[in-house]
């Protein structure tokens, strides 16, 4: 039996492993190419201080890359094993960008990156610059085929079910490849892993510059950091609002939810700078609202309404009124004892309804039996089809603020780069410090408003949640998820004591001489007077 | 297109061909890892073991990613009923793979004694553990494991995990670990020198033993189980519905392909010559030779299991005919033809660089090697 106790922990499990997994995606898919460029300027430029760089970001690369892979194997598992009748439901589908990321990206960063590692002396330069670009290129394809197939449970295009298989199975595959929500969803989120690696880069080189630790090796390695962290976070941003805009066709659920549109407001509708959304009353408080740009950055026009929750409601209680229909249908049509007549009929049903399938089976949480459907458990499916509001608006709205946050620290960045004096102005130094940790903050906010979003659906308008666990016991989710939370603690501890430990040595963790308090005071001299150089360390 | 029929078919062989390259490619560096605290004594020799897989384990570990890929997309119901049926014996699996990312790549960032020792145990536990799992899980698949679907094709599995631990398959487990474990120790005879070469080849003579005497065991005991016969239904080229067969028990019935075409028997055969050869060329110190012969080995042992099933890949003894056969337990054609196009085009060239970065890190890692490279080495 689905209790709701089952489908919430199978729901939870599923959030914290996956918001786990993707406490290091963005690290690596964004440090990836930040060692390109290094090694890149090693190849070209034959200085010894590029191969240093590559070789240390490369050992923080590497401690942060050991648990993505760790978790990683956790997200292939669980579709199978918490998620089963998902995964039969439609396998078909979902199934093949997963197994294509494996042939095609995940073999090429795994097999690489055991070279980029141990390949130094046995490579020449050329070779080895070739082997950090395609793990590079294969980590951030991985990355493609994953957002494929979420982009395809935001928005299931190029399918159709089947009631003899009973799943939907694949009918276009270059439509769910170039699924429009996948693309967006694609660079907007690689582009937020470069500003995360962008943002970690820049944030331990400002801590050397601010003790005066290994300057040469901080500064050029903050340059590197500025320019690729705005280059990226202008992407993050632009293609932000394309996810925005692609929102509105296929998700205007997720958009009305995040925004806090109770109602329908006649074109172009205004953006909500802040309001309390209450729930309860479905009413914002204390509304702040700019006029037009909701209706501009949804439609890309003046004259388009976007639909508020009150009239995305009342047509999925009617879309639910016609699923009933469907399942009724796939009832007669999957008996096997069923008379032919009574088949036939029911197939000609099917066909009329099947667009709204899914919206009838919103109804199995609550009634086994269709017949014994009432509009008062229509009403209560259709409420069900709206998120929660509050949570949604405040998570978008912090990721959003953050993402400016960081557009600002990213051109002060670059442009004290250009200018070439960042290292005196330590309330940059400092900022980019204590920003180390926000990008995370942001990939998980904008993970939360993707995924909680779809909420009560696996497959948007086609599977619900609840339909699409494994038929286990709450105990054996209780046992699970337990050991998750040990293991998943123990391993982010032990992860951040090595990462901090080896950030705080710094390029002297290589072992090579160059680096380190011994050359402290040789680095410090050549520096000119005035700059945090001349701090003593414990000063910060 | 290529006709539905047949693709099943190209199917099966393909998994297949996933779990034979799962087990020669991860396979030889669990064993590596299995033989980790008895090949090496200190913390150096220890270093040696691990750096002969530090180059190429995480792209060996995919074969096992791709496989699980390649079920979910080509049997979508084998992998919703497998994995959610062997809920804990799978999450075994997954939390031993946990000790291997973090075990190659923390364990010899800090000098302590006590913190690398607990690595090492973590790499065994990774490398002994799973492919013992994995023979539990075939000993099982051959005896039916309880599950049974209602009208919308929900899985539902009515059996325990320590039902799964029976004495057939825990058989079947010693029978996968021994030859991982010698084909690990062949790889590593063929990578290391002195003391490990001596211990590994010691190794792989006991496990190829063990091997051999498990797998001639399991067949005779294979010849008395009832095997699973498909009476009715489950035409091989309709659309695929599992609920549309009947299914019979025979005692002996897993022998019926072998009966049917008597060269079949190779597959066995190979499997046991292949054990033999790689004792004998371990013996003979001549570890690459062994390597290919394990290889075979496996091969044959693992083909067959596939073959005394086939077309069973999950029969059901709680419910014979819910039993899941590579005819209606598949994807649609399309998808089917589809990862089919996807495996042609990128297999080959996995093929290719992984040989490629096989040679680049060619050569015997000795312990100079690793007190030279102390802060790059794992």
């Amino acid at each position: 039996m689905l209790t709701d106790e089952l489908v919430d922990l199978s729901r939870l499990q599923f959030a914290v492993t996956a918001m786990y997994h993707f406490l290091f995606v963005p690290l690596t898919l964004g440090l990836a190419f930040i060692l390109v460029i290094m090694e890149s300027c090693y190849v070209l430029t034959g200085r010894q201080i590029y191969k240093d760089m590559t070789q240390f970001w490369g050992k923080l690369f590497g401690i942060n890359f050991a648990l993505g892979v760790t978790t990683g194997i956790t997200m292939e598992f669980q579709f199978g094993t918490n998620w089963a009748y998902y995964s039969h439901y439609v396998g078909d589908i979902f199934g093949a960008p997963l197994a294509i990321e494996g042939l095609m990206a995940f073999f090429l960063e795994s097999t690489f990156i055991g070279l980029f590692f141990f390949g130094w002396e046995r490579l020449s330069k050329q070779k080895h610059l070739l082997v950090t670009f395609l793990m590079a290129l294969g980590s951030n394809l991985s990355a493609l085929w994953i957002l494929i197939a979420n982009g395809w449970m935001q928005d299931p295009v190029g399918a159709d079910f089947s009631y003899v298989t009973m799943r939907m199975e694949l009918t276009d595959f270059w439509a769910v490849v170039f699924n429009p929500t996948a693309q967006a969803k694609f660079v907007h989120t690689v582009s937020a892993g470069y500003v995360t690696a962008a943002l970690f880069v820049l944030g331990i080189s400002s801590w050397y510059i601010l003790k005066g630790r290994d300057l040469e090796f901080a500064k050029r390695s903050f340059r590197i950091a500025a320019a690729f962290g705005f280059a990226s976070v202008c992407s993050v941003i632009v293609l932000g609002d394309e996810s925005g805009y692609t929102v509105t066709k296929s998700q205007q659920t997720k958009l009305a939810a995040m925004e806090g549109m109770w109602e329908t407001h006649p074109a172009p509708a205004p953006f909500t700078l802040f309001a309390l959304p209450d729930d309860a009353t479905r009413t914002n408080r204390y509304a702040l609202e700019i006029p037009w740009v909701m209706g501009i950055i949804g439609t890309r026009s003046l004259d388009k309404e976007i639909p508020g929750i009150k009239a995305i409601e009342a047509e999925n209680r009617q879309r639910i009124a016609s699923g009933v229909q469907a399942v009724k249908a796939l009832e007669i049509l999957r008996d096997k004892h069923a008379d032919p007549a009574a088949k036939a009929a029911a197939q000609a049903v099917f066909e009329t309804h099947k667009a709204d399938l899914g919206f009838g089976l919103l109804l199995k949480k609550y009634v086994r039996d269709m017949n014994q459907v009432t509009p008062e458990l229509i009403a209560r499916a259709a409420a069900d089809t709206i998120p929660k509001v509050a949570p949604m608006f405040w998570a978008f709205r912090l990721m959003v603020g953050l993402g400016f946050a960081f557009f600002a620290l990213f051109a002060f960045a670059l442009y004290y780069s250009l200018k070439d004096n960042f290292s005196e102005k330590t309330w940059l130094l400092r900022w980019a410090v204590w920003f180390i940790p926000m990008p995370w903050i942001a990939c998980e906010l904008g993970w939360f408003v993707a995924e909680y979003g779809r909420q009560p659906w696996t497959i948007y308008g086609v599977l619900p949640t609840h339909l699409s666990v494994s038929s286990l016991t709450p105990e054996s989710l209780y046992g699970s998820l337990a050991g998750f939370v040990g293991f998943y603690t123990l391993l982010l501890a032990v992860e951040l004591y090595l990462m901090v430990k080896f950030a705080r040595q710094g390029p002297a963790s290589l072992g090579n001489g160059r680096y380190g308090d011994t050359r402290f005071a040789a680095q410090a001299s050549i520096v000119s007077p005035g700059t945090p150089a001349q701090r003593h360390p414990s000063d910060f | 297109m290529i006709d539905y029929m047949t693709l099943k078919f190209i199917w099966w062989l393909l998994v297949g061909v996933l779990l034979v390259g799962f087990a020669i490619m991860d396979g030889h560096d669990m064993g590596v890892g299995t033989l980790l605290p008895f090949v090496a004594k200190d913390d150096v020799e220890r270093r040696v073991v691990i750096n002969t897989v530090g180059p190429h384990w995480d792209g060996n570990q995919v074969w096992f990613i791709t496989g699980g890929g390649a079920i979910f997309a080509a049997w979508p119901l084998v992998y919703a009923t497998a994995f959610s049926g062997f809920y804990w014996a799978m999450l075994a699996v997954l939390w031993a793979l946990f000790f291997r990312p973090v075990g190659f790549d923390y364990r010899s960032k800090i000098a302590n004694p006590t913190w690398r020792s607990t690595w090492d145990w973590g790499l065994f536990v990774g490398g002994f553990v799973p492919p013992l799992i994995f023979g539990v899980a075939f000993g099982n698949l051959l005896q039916g494991v309880p599950f049974h679907f209602d009208d919308t094709l929900r899985p539902f599995y009515t059996g325990s995990f320590w039902a799964l631990l029976n004495p057939f398959a825990l058989l079947c487990g010693m029978v996968s670990s021994a030859m991982i474990t010698a084909h690990g120790a062949h790889y590593l005879m063929l990578r290391s020198e002195g003391d490990i070469f001596a211990r590994s080849r010691t190794a792989a003579l006991i496990c190829a033993g063990i091997a051999l005497l498990g797998f001639i065991a399991a067949g005779f005991w294979v010849a008395h189980l009832p095997g699973h016969v498909i009476t009715a239904g489950a035409d091989p080229a309709a659309l695929p519905n599992p609920l549309d067969k009947q299914v019979a028990l025979v005692p002996g019935g897993w022998l019926h392909n072998f009966q049917r075409h008597p060269w079949l028997w190779g597959v066995p055969g190979l499997g046991i010559a292949g054990l033999i050869g790689g004792a004998l060329l371990a013996w003979a110190r001549r570890p690459g030779l062994a390597f290919i012969a394990s290889s075979l080995a496996m091969t044959g042992i693992i083909g067959t299991a596939g073959v005394a099933l086939f077309p069973f890949v999950m029969p059901s003894s709680s419910d014979p005919a819910s039993g899941l056969t590579a005819w209606d337990a598949v994807s649609s054609h399309f998808t089917l033809a589809l990862m089919f196009g996807a495996t042609l085009i990128f297999m080959p060239l996995i093929v290719f660089y992984t040989s490629w970065a096989y040679k680049v890190m060619a050569g015997k890692v000795t312990l100079d090697f690793i007190r030279a490279n102390d802060k790059q080495a794992y």
